[in-house]
């Protein structure tokens, strides 16, 4: 937080609140892993996904629907979903109805590779008159057209939604096999997610969605705001005699200032949501089921004995924290105004989180919060510390020297070696995490 | 004569590639599973393990090239791969010794184990850039091709030309001789049996009097040796990038797990199980219809069952089939 803060006075207030939102979302999503792996000992490395979902979620909802989209190809999207439904209940249905064979087997595949073979017959059509709608600027079915701040719970019902498919498939699954399970059906989900065009235009991206606080354009247009900013600001102006002066000081002031306001108004969003997931994690953390939960991760069969059902719970704080996590996507997408899928990679939005989870320390929310500023922070000014130190080392080099040019020119990615030093120390010293779990035993 | 055109064209666009492509999976994930049998955690920094092996590789290449080194037809980089090996080796070595080494005498459990090897993933990965730079890479110097397209053309007279690079050869041939030095190795030699022995059973292992310390020293040592050539050998017939030397690793262990993890054979045969998988239903089939199919009923579409957008998608779906059906991989798993 003070180190933040000193963002702010050294280089920008600007640059220093965009860490902080950041800061928030990391947050928000290491809660979620948290959730999983601190409280039940689940190992989910599928957070991209489920963020990714959340994004999408944005999209979605905040998009205005492209009317012309849905007259070429809605139906036969439509007509695929109902296929999909049929198809799912006919599984289901032979599944409850037949007794496990290998003919069942073989039947389940043959209907499931039928299916596919008519979804994309039917499909096919559709996709490609809505992908020819104006492809320049749309090229797909467009959402809801609802303001996007309901995209964040929805966001939190898709991610909730694949990790009950995901869980239902890949719970009984041992620690590691689970790591990966979830890794690889994430790269399923982004590349669904990227190719499928009519969805939301995949790796051509849909920019300029809504806000849900106000644009610096207009901000910097409105009465109130700039007498906001000349108060604020007034001892500096009085300094400045001449008028012309004065008003283009005004006028960098209000532009400067409008886009520190309107990262405040995020960091007030944010910050709601982080308070509330905070003291709803910490309530249900120290509840019954919070207990129950923990005796779950401690010791799976004598829980088991105990006549808890552990696939159930398993399976409900799987959801919890991948809507969570989901929740934290649509945030992100929100502030940014652009989904981009192509951006979307295992490094930043999984193996990342999970070095916030362990270095915060797993199973204390506090310790989660701490570990994404704390990493954050680190990913962010990696460079800008790794660029002073190599200064300070090479002091006696001259300039031109290859070595020095060399390292300064990688100066980026020594923020994956401060992470992994990190995460190693973390692990060795302190496996616990800076906050470790503290349970009180009243 | 329709008909040989059509197997050479499956031939040029299915088999060869996906038997190098194949070849190099095969290498990787026999790494990964090596680790998991005898050091009981899934390896995270699988791949850029690999990348850092084959940039140790393109430097010495670079070398050679520099002082005018070179295999006349065949790439310099086999000559550079050996000298990468010893460095490889040191690196898996003092790995081992600064990092795992402390869980394993603490029998930390797996999943703390994976999470260290993610940190030693950001830190090799870290290393690589910084050394090399992320940017694409090409090493490849000797003659490319074995067989050119338009030469086949001329002797067979046929209208389908197969293609063979040169670096697909050798990616199988060496594939071959090593897979089978190593199963040699560890079916037949003292050292490889106690490898098995300790893998199968620790306990019983350490009771019979095999020395942990040297089973671990010599999996680190077959595991650097396999990640470097591994890793070379995909840097010679594609490119060397370390991002997708990164994204690789998920095939890799799709192919370790579909082939029984703890496997060795089963992992070799995992890596052409997903790599035939992944290009067999990605290969738009239209112009094969064409040569085998009466005019009359040539497909208008591309005839392919999914676009190529999908290949990683592909070994991931038969991944999780296998997981939820065969747990323990098509050939059963934990028995080295």
């Amino acid at each position: 937080m003070g180190l933040i803060i000193l963002v702010g006075i050294f280089q920008s207030w600007n640059v220093a609140l965009s860490i902080f939102n950041m800061c928030l979302i990391s947050a928000v999503m290491t809660m979620g892993a948290n959730v999983q792996w601190g409280y039940a000992g689940l190992i989910n490395f599928g957070l991209m996904g489920y963020a990714a979902l959340g994004g999408l979620a944005a999209v979605l909802i905040s998009v205005d629907p492209v009317q012309e989209a849905w007259r070429a190809g809605g139906f036969d999207i439509l007509m695929c979903l109902w296929l999909i439904i049929v198809m799912i209940l006919a599984i289901r249905f032979i599944l409850k109805n037949f007794e496990k064979s290998n003919f069942r087997t073989y039947g389940i595949a043959a209907i499931i590779v039928a299916g596919i073979i008519i979804i994309r017959v039917t499909a096919e059509p559709g996709i490609e008159a809505i992908e020819s709608v104006n492809p320049a600027k749309t090229g797909f079915l467009g959402g809801f057209g609802l303001p996007i701040m309901f995209s964040w719970i929805v966001g939190a019902f898709f991610a909730g939604g694949l990790a009950f498919v995901v869980g239902k498939v890949a719970l009984g699954l041992r620690a590691d096999y689970l790591a990966i399970a979830t890794l690889l059906i994430s790269e399923i989900v982004i590349a669904i997610i990227k190719h499928e065009d009519w969805l939301s235009r995949g790796v051509k991206n849909v920019i300029g969605l809504d806000r849900p606080v106000p644009y610096e354009v207009n901000l910097q247009a409105t009465e109130w705001f700039i007498n906001l900013v000349a108060k604020f600001n007034s001892s500096k102006l009085e300094l400045i005699s001449n008028v012309a002066d004065k008003q283009a000081a005004l006028n960098q002031l209000v532009i400067e200032g409008s886009s520190v306001f309107v990262k405040l108004c995020y960091s007030g969003l944010f910050l709601i949501v982080v308070i509330a997931l905070l003291i709803v994690t910490q309530k249900a953390l120290y509840s019954p089921w919070g207990r129950m939960m923990r005796a779950i991760r401690d010791n799976e069969e004598a829980a088991n004995a105990m006549g808890k059902n552990v696939v159930k719970q398993h399976l409900l704080i799987f959801i919890l924290g991948s809507a969570i996590v989901g929740i934290a996507g649509a945030m992100l997408v929100t502030q940014d105004g652009l989904f981009t899928p192509g951006s979307y990679r295992p490094m930043r939005y999984t193996f990342l989180i999970w070095v916030m989870v362990i270095v915060g320390g797993s199973g204390n929310n506090f310790g989660a919060i701490l570990g994404g500023f704390a990493v954050w922070f680190l990913w962010i000014e990696a460079a800008p510390i790794a660029l002073f130190l190599i200064n300070l080392f090479t002091a006696g080099m001259a300039d031109t020297h290859v070595l020095k040019i060399h390292l300064i020119e990688s100066v980026p990615y020594f923020r994956y070696l401060m992470m992994g030093l990190g995460l190693l120390l973390i692990m060795r010293y302190r496996p616990k995490g800076i906050l470790p779990e503290k349970i009180e035993i009243k | 004569m329709d008909l040989l055109n059509a197997i050479v064209l499956l031939l040029n666009y299915i088999f060869v590639p996906a038997l190098a492509y194949g070849s190099q999976l095969a290498l990787g994930a026999i790494f990964v599973t090596l680790i998991y049998g005898i050091l009981r955690f899934a390896n995270f920094a699988t791949g850029d393990m690999m990348s850092f092996g084959t940039m140790v590789t393109i430097l010495f290449t670079w070398y050679f090239q520099s002082i005018g080194i070179s295999l006349g037809v065949l790439p310099t980089a086999l000559l550079a791969i050996p000298f990468a090996i010893i460095f490889m080796i040191i690196y898996m070595l003092f790995v081992d010794k600064f990092v795992f080494k402390y869980y394993r005498i603490n029998k930390s459990p797996p999943v703390q184990l994976a999470m260290v090897s993610i940190g030693v993933m950001f830190v090799t990965q870290a290393v690589v850039r910084i050394i090399i730079g992320p940017a694409d890479r090409r090493f490849f110097d000797g003659e490319k091709f074995i067989i050119k397209a338009g030469e086949f053309k001329e002797m067979t007279g046929l209208n389908e030309g197969l293609a063979i690079k040169s670096s697909q050869v050798i990616t199988i041939f060496v594939t071959l001789i090593l897979v089978s030095i190593l199963f040699w190795f560890l079916n037949k030699t003292k050292t490889g049996k106690s490898m098995r022995a300790y893998s199968d059973n620790e306990d019983l292992a350490l009771l019979s009097g095999i020395d942990p310390k040297r089973v671990v020293m010599i999996t680190w040592i077959i595991a650097g040796i396999l990640a470097t050539i591994g890793g070379a050998l995909y840097g010679l017939d594609k490119s060397f990038k370390p991002f997708t030397y990164f994204n690789n690793m998920l095939p890799i262990f799709a192919a370790a797990i579909v082939g029984g993890i703890g496997n060795p054979f089963g992992a070799f045969l995992g890596g052409y199980v997903i790599a035939f998988s992944e290009i067999f239903i990605t290969y738009a089939y239209k112009k094969f219809f064409m040569y085998i199919l009466p005019e009359s009923m040539e497909p208008e579409t591309l005839v392919q069952l999914l676009s190529t957008d999908y290949k990683f998608a592909v070994s991931f779906t038969i991944l999780v089939i296998v997981l939820l059906y065969r747990p323990n991989g098509i050939f059963k798993g934990k028995v080295l």
